[in-house]
């Protein structure tokens, strides 16, 4: 009986054939639905920080240098590739690529950084508002995000007193 | 130094690496992927990996899920109990970087806060094929494809007005490249 088996097992062995995927050694696209590393293109930014206000992970840090020079840095480290800076993007400056073979051996190397012109009002030379109460609320103003130390600052009282900010849990692990 | 630590891994990791699997509060997803990579069409054991169910026997550790206030003992000393040379990748955004959720309250951040990291490999969840692509540059067979990219502006993405451009004509002042913008 179990020699039979045996004999069956070999049988439907030889039927599948080779299955395992030659993969590194042959390329392997990716499907065109796939959503892979997101791309800026900063010929086509105009540096609205949609994409940063939407970004459900804060990936995406805003430094206003001064009025005209805005830093737009994309980190990439908790990206969830969820495709909203690509959707949310009005002048679609983001593509989701089909990159996915992002591994590396230091995280700085996933981040993207573009130096945009902010272009301001050429009578008054402060920036322009948005139409609607929405659009405003979208907008968050003047933005002073930390690039040093590559932290989203979420209050302006941070910078102030001693308060915390995010990623500055300080815990004991004996 | 990172020469270094590559010819290490060819010297110590030539043949097999055994991996402990370490889940410290993920969602799943990328446990699911690793599994998928242990499967025969993504076969991982041609390289020599395998799957241990101790951190003793293990050369590397992936991680995945971020470094959780609950977790966060657990996973040092499953670190420390792995023998000496060892690797940790981290697998998954949240391991990265902390996830969606690394302001909340019981996420620490990512695991580098708790462990040295070797190698990252983002994605939520990675493809099958991205965490073999990781696991290929930690063995030296294929080079890593990323590097930080910088871009200046030159000039102003949409055209700008200008009072130059402004022209009587017809008692009228009439701006130029009024289609333009």
């Amino acid at each position: 009986m179990s020699v039979l088996s045996k004999l069956k097992e070999a049988i439907v062995c030889l039927k599948a054939g080779r299955v395992t995927l030659p993969y590194p050694a042959q390329p392997r696209p990716a499907p065109p639905q796939f959503r892979g590393r997101p791309i800026f293109d900063a010929t086509k930014c105009i540096g609205c920080g949609g994409c940063a206000s939407n970004c459900p992970a804060r990936e995406i840090l805003v430094l206003d240098v001064c009025q005209e020079i805005r830093i737009l840095k994309y980190l990439g480290r908790r990206c969830a590739y969820c495709g909203r800076c690509a959707d949310v993007c009005p002048e679609k400056a983001i593509t989701m690529s089909l990159e996915f073979e992002n591994a590396t051996n230091s995280i700085g190397d996933i981040s993207q950084t573009l130096e945009l012109f902010m272009s301001t009002c050429q009578r008054c030379g402060r920036c322009f508002k948005e139409s609607s109460p929405l659009e405003q609320l979208k907008m968050k103003g003047y933005r002073f995000d930390d690039l040093k130390n590559d932290r989203w600052i979420f209050k302006s009282q941070s910078y102030l007193g001693d308060q915390p900010v995010v990623d500055d849990i300080k815990l004991d692990l004996e | 130094m990172k020469n270094m630590l590559r010819n290490l891994c060819k010297k110590m990791f030539g043949r097999s690496l055994w991996v402990y699997h370490a889940n410290s509060g993920g969602c799943n997803g990328c446990d699911i992927e690793v599994l998928n990579v242990l499967t025969p069409y993504y076969d991982a054991e041609r390289f020599g990996i395998k799957l241990v169910g101790s951190p003793r026997h293990a050369d590397v550790m992936l991680c995945q899920g971020p470094a959780m206030r609950s977790t966060a003992k657990a996973l040092k000393r499953a670190y420390e109990a792995m023998p000496a040379p060892k690797l940790v990748f981290a697998i998954g955004s949240c391991a990265c970087g902390g996830g969606m959720w690394h302001d909340s309250y019981p996420v620490i951040g990512p695991v580098e806060k708790i462990l040295p990291v070797n190698y990252y490999i983002p994605g939520c969840p990675p493809r099958p094929e991205a965490i073999i692509y990781g696991v290929a540059v930690a063995l030296g067979l294929v080079d890593k494809k990323t590097a930080p990219v910088q871009f200046k502006q030159m000039e102003y993405p949409i055209p700008q007005y200008h009072p130059n451009d402004l022209h009587t004509k017809d008692e009228m002042v009439v701006y130029e490249k009024i289609d333009r913008i």
